[in-house]
């Protein structure tokens, strides 16, 4: 191909010359190209490598359509993977790759693959890559599969922005057509987002010759756009419709230069597809090569980038749109032979190795020529009408699937209608929008005629350029029984690469109902879905990346904390003090100083759901698997609460304030779970009783004192909790502020619950650490408690249970037998799942084997008849601190019953020996709650 | 994203909601003397309908609990109702 610019014309600016790379090689152009342009004008031809066979390729397209050259961009320290050439605008200084080439397009190392060609077709991976193991060979066959390459090192990716915008219309595609469209519509007084995913407005208008309204194309749409803009519409140009989704939603995304994308979320009232028609290749041997590039493409090169696509050049086309593409070229001064395959004489073979150097036609006359320009009719861009549901018609005049109206809440026109001309097209508008008076266009005719892939075609007969299927393909795919429209895309990947088989899909299915005697319609589509064309995974996260994913909650007394020193770490959503000081041995000492005087952790994120009313008592009874009626006013019961199939859903305290008010302590993790299990059974089973339910959680600190000194703490702090029993709450001060004390224990030693405003925490923690530090204790954090209560055998629900886990399996079985009320999850518990006697129990394990910690999730193994059987696994394991040695919890198969047994754990190809025993490592009798 | 509509808070986009099941399927009364069978249906048997579904839906931000119609078909959602005496 000898692609040459002309001296003027064009949209490229000649007083502004670029310069950019590709795959290392200097490229010049004009600002204004797009970097499709400026390669073609360099005179480069083999830009990039197909998917399979390894086939040198060049350009095809000038837009979204484009199968073969895609490229990953570098510009300014980022990294723009898996581009299309041909869309995007040629940037100074960027540096361009070829996509799934090494080290570059030319000089591919695997081009030698074509040669083999014969022996790989469509289904040879999956027939030859399975034995011993795919995995063996896919790094080799993804690197060659024509994937851009993310830079994982790039410092700070560009972050996508979103925004939710309201209008009355949309119209996709600033063709002559959406611009008439988006004008009537804003003329009725709508407000409407006109978008186009061109650099410009004015669609066809910009390549191709018309008369509007007694005005040349190109001053119609200067005036057009002028009224747009003062009817107030929204024109967004590199901007993709690229799916319509459930109820109304469009989404945009649009290109900004030196910023991320952005992506617009739309429902408006309604959506038109204007978005035109793309056009088909046309089928003949090796229609692959480098220097055929479809008609509308040459047309577009040449009238916007005032580039003559070769020096000759032929044009075959089975429609109307090659005659016109024949005068332009000849008025341009290039030499050009149309082929019209609608009077007999088609397209047999084309010639050349690296690029195009002539054709064969059926008639056994040769041309040469540098440059092919081919069309095979056109396919409306009929997707965002296919996504929400719309059905499509075959057109067998156009040859084409056109949009059933009134299938779908897109309106489709112009194009993307089937109106191939622009009379037909706006004629069609007053009826299709309910408003206004269309523009007129001079008639034009449009007539096609078949020139789809035949079955036993002679050669390699291209369809999906991207993917590399070819007649033979399809086939073969017939021959294997793949003759729905969809086994044929999943065994050929026909349409599957990322140009979603814009200009192929048609073609493979018409094929396919030639070999199966289906006219087109029977055969089918596959399913539209989006996106249209790929969308930056930037766009779709928007600002919720980072921190911002899945934001942290913080503590009242993080401030406090961070001076302390503390290191801190997120635990069921919440930033907590993993330990203070940097160094992690903290843990143990601060686990061991509290078991000896007294730690003080921050409980803050303890659930604090308040249940009040007249009926409350009945409705904690219903929803704890414990009788909770029967607490008295200022007393606290541990309990769970159940899913309603009788698995463990959450435990904790509840605490009994009055008659009529009660706290759940649910886990800090389940918070919101049993927040809203909770309303759930109220409004359901509750709807006319008294009962309210607030989350009190937030709002409300908790600083909790442990340790045998936690007595002598509370008094040098000055808070009077009095004779407070273990199991008790009570109202007491500090400062005049109101603060309520609990007495219950996660680590075994006497505690108590200190709750206050949360704004007034400061002063608590304060008055607390310093009365702790008096009696030689201090602050501690969640690892140090973790190892507390480990050694008491106290449980966390999600890490000591799992989805199986009942209520007896830990030890809990006296409410089953005694309580009376029903309770949520009861007929459950009596399924003969869950009375199996081999299920597995809570138990503690420790090393027999002098080895020192268990792994967690290492499995328990017994062998049964010869074969290895997993009978439970570890949940938890730590290094003690009241006993001296390493404790671990874990879920065992009939483990209640099998205290002293020895077991075998695996664990990672590690095999480790331990002792099941009681979970309850240390003060059995519970004596340290009072000491 | 799919537009619901909560009887206190009115339309709201989907990722508010969670699903709280299919309307109609009331907890078996009898405590143990209800059949395993009849037991195992509640927790487990749904009709998955083709076209009009009764659904239970929680919004969870004022977490009200409601019922809402909608056509899994079109995917048509209908404004929820209360549950109970409200509704």
């Amino acid at each position: 191909m000898t692609a040459y610019r002309l001296p003027q014309g064009g949209e490229i600016d000649r007083t502004q010359p670029l310069r950019f790379t590709y795959d290392g090689r200097q490229v010049q152009g004009y600002a204004g190209d797009s970097y499709a342009s400026a390669l073609l004008a360099s005179g480069e031809t083999v830009l990039g490598r197909s998917f399979k066979y390894r086939r040198p390729r060049g350009i095809f397209g000038a837009g979204v359509e484009e199968p073969n050259i895609h490229a990953d961009i570098r510009l300014k320290g980022h990294v723009y993977p898996n581009q299309r050439v041909t869309t995007e605008v040629a940037q100074d200084g960027a540096e361009l790759r070829a996509c799934g080439a090494a080290p570059g397009a030319r000089s591919d190392r695997t081009r030698f693959v074509d040669l083999f060609s014969r022996f790989i077709p469509s289904g040879f991976y999956y027939k030859t890559f399975m034995r011993p193991n795919w995995h063996l060979f896919e790094p080799s066959i993804r690197a060659m599969a024509g994937l851009g390459r993310v830079d994982s090192t790039q410092p700070d990716a560009l972050q996508g922005e979103q925004r939710n915008h309201h209008c009355d219309a949309v119209v996709v595609g600033a063709g002559p057509v959406g611009i008439a469209a988006a004008l009537m519509l804003a003329e009725a007084g709508q407000s409407v987002v006109l978008c186009d995913d061109g650099t410009r407005a004015g669609g066809s208008l910009l390549s191709r010759a018309a008369v509007i309204d007694g005005m040349e194309g190109a001053a119609w749409l200067a005036q057009a756009l002028d009224r747009l803009a003062e009817a107030g519409v929204t024109l967004l140009t590199r901007t993709t419709a690229f799916g319509v989704y459930d109820h109304g939603l469009i989404a945009l995304n649009q290109r900004r230069e030196g910023q991320a994308d952005l992506l617009w979320r739309i429902r408006p009232q309604r959506i038109v597809l204007a978005a035109g028609a793309i056009e088909r290749p046309l089928p003949f041997d090796r229609n692959d090569l480098p220097g055929i590039l479809s008609a509308q493409a040459g047309l577009t090169y040449l009238r916007r980038y005032a580039l003559v696509p070769g020096k000759r050049l032929v044009i075959a086309a089975n429609n109307d749109t090659g005659e016109e593409i024949l005068r332009v070229l000849r008025s341009a001064g290039a030499e050009a032979t149309l082929i019209d395959t609608r009077k007999g004489t088609t397209i047999r073979s084309a010639r050349g190795r690296q690029q195009v150097q002539g054709v064969t036609l059926s008639s056994g006359e040769s041309i040469a020529c540098d440059a092919l320009l081919v069309s095979g009719g056109f396919t409306p861009t009929i997707h965002l009408h296919a996504q929400s549901g719309g059905k499509l018609d075959w057109d067998a005049a156009k040859l084409a699937f056109v949009p059933r109206p009134g299938t779908s809440a897109v309106i489709s026109v112009g194009g993307a209608a089937g109106h191939f001309t622009l009379a037909e097209a706006f004629a069609a508008l007053p009826a299709a929008l309910g408003v206004g008076h269309a523009p007129q266009a001079e008639p034009q005719t449009y007539r096609v005629a078949e020139a789809w892939p035949r079955p036993g075609m002679k050669g390699r007969v291209w369809i999906d350029y991207q993917h590399d299927v070819t007649v033979k393909d399809v086939e073969l795919a017939k021959r294997e029984n793949f003759v729905s429209v969809e086994h044929l895309k999943r065994y050929t990947t026909l349409g599957m690469a990322t140009d979603q088989g814009k200009t192929s899909n048609l073609q493979g299915l018409a094929l396919m109902g030639a070999l199966t005697g289906r006219t087109i319609p029977e055969v089918g589509t596959t399913t539209y879905r989006p996106p249209f064309t790929p969308v930056p995974l930037a766009s779709f996260a928007g600002a919720r990346s980072g921190s911002r994913m899945n934001p942290v909650r913080r503590l009242a007394l993080e401030p406090q904390h961070r001076t302390a020193g503390a290191t801190l770490g997120e635990y069921g959503g919440w930033l907590r003090p993993v330990h203070y000081g940097a160094d992690d041995s903290a843990i143990q000492s601060e686990a061991k100083r509290a078991r000896q005087t007294v730690g003080v952790y921050d409980a803050s994120p303890l659930g604090k759901i308040e249940v009040m009313g007249r009926d409350a008592a009945e409705f904690v009874d219903f929803v704890y698997y414990n009788t909770m009626s029967t607490l008295k006013p200022g007393r606290c019961r541990y309990g769970f609460m159940l899913s309603e199939g009788g698995i463990v859903h959450d435990d904790g305290v509840l605490v009994r304030l009055d008659g009529g008010r009660f706290i759940v302590s649910c886990s800090s993790s389940h918070v919101a779970s049993v927040h809203a299990m909770l309303e759930e059974w109220r409004q359901d089973r509750y709807p006319d009783r008294q009962i309210w339910i607030h989350d009190a959680t937030a709002e409300t600190a908790t600083v909790t004192v442990s340790g045998p000194k936690a007595l002598a703490v509370l008094k040098g702090a000055g808070i009077e909790a009095g004779d407070l029993a273990h199991m008790a709450t009570g109202w007491t001060a500090i400062d005049g502020h109101e603060l309520r004390v609990t007495r219950v224990s996660f680590t075994g030693d006497r505690s108590y619950e200190l709750s206050i405003r949360q704004d007034l925490a400061p002063i608590l923690w304060d008055r607390v650490i310093a009365a702790a530090k008096d009696e030689g204790g201090g602050a501690m954090g969640i690892e140090a408690l973790m190892i507390l209560r480990a050694e008491k055998g106290f449980i966390v629900i999600g890490k000591d249970t799992d989805g199986m886990t009942r209520p007896m399996d830990l030890g809990s079985d006296a409410p089953l037998r005694r309580k009376k009320a029903d309770f949520l999850g009861r007929r459950s518990l009596t399924l003969p799942e869950a009375q199996r006697d081999d299920r597995n129990q809570l138990v503690g394990l420790i090393p027999a084997d002098g080895q020192g910690l268990l792994p967690v999730g290492a499995h328990g193994i017994e062998t049964r008849a010869g074969v290895k059987h997993s009978i439970g696994y570890v949940t938890s394991s730590y290094p003690g601190a009241g006993v001296d040695q390493p404790v671990a919890l874990g879920l065992i198969e009939r483990g209640a019953q099998r205290h002293g047994e020895e077991i075998t754990l695996h664990h990672l190809g590690e095999t480790r020996r331990a002792r099941l025993v009681s979970p309850c490592f240390l003060d059995p009798n519970g004596e340290r709650l009072d000491a | 994203m799919q537009i619901f509509s909560c009887p206190f808070c009115g339309p709201r986009p989907e990722t508010e909601f969670h699903f709280g099941g299919e309307a109609g399927n009331d907890r078996p009364g009898g405590g143990a003397s209800v059949s395993a069978a009849d037991w195992a249906a509640y927790l487990h048997l749904r009709d998955n309908p083709k076209g009009t579904a009764r659904e239970i839906w929680m919004h969870t931000t004022c977490l009200e609990v409601f019922v809402m119609e909608r056509d899994t078909l079109t995917m048509r959602a209908q404004p929820g109702h209360a549950l109970g005496s409200h509704g």
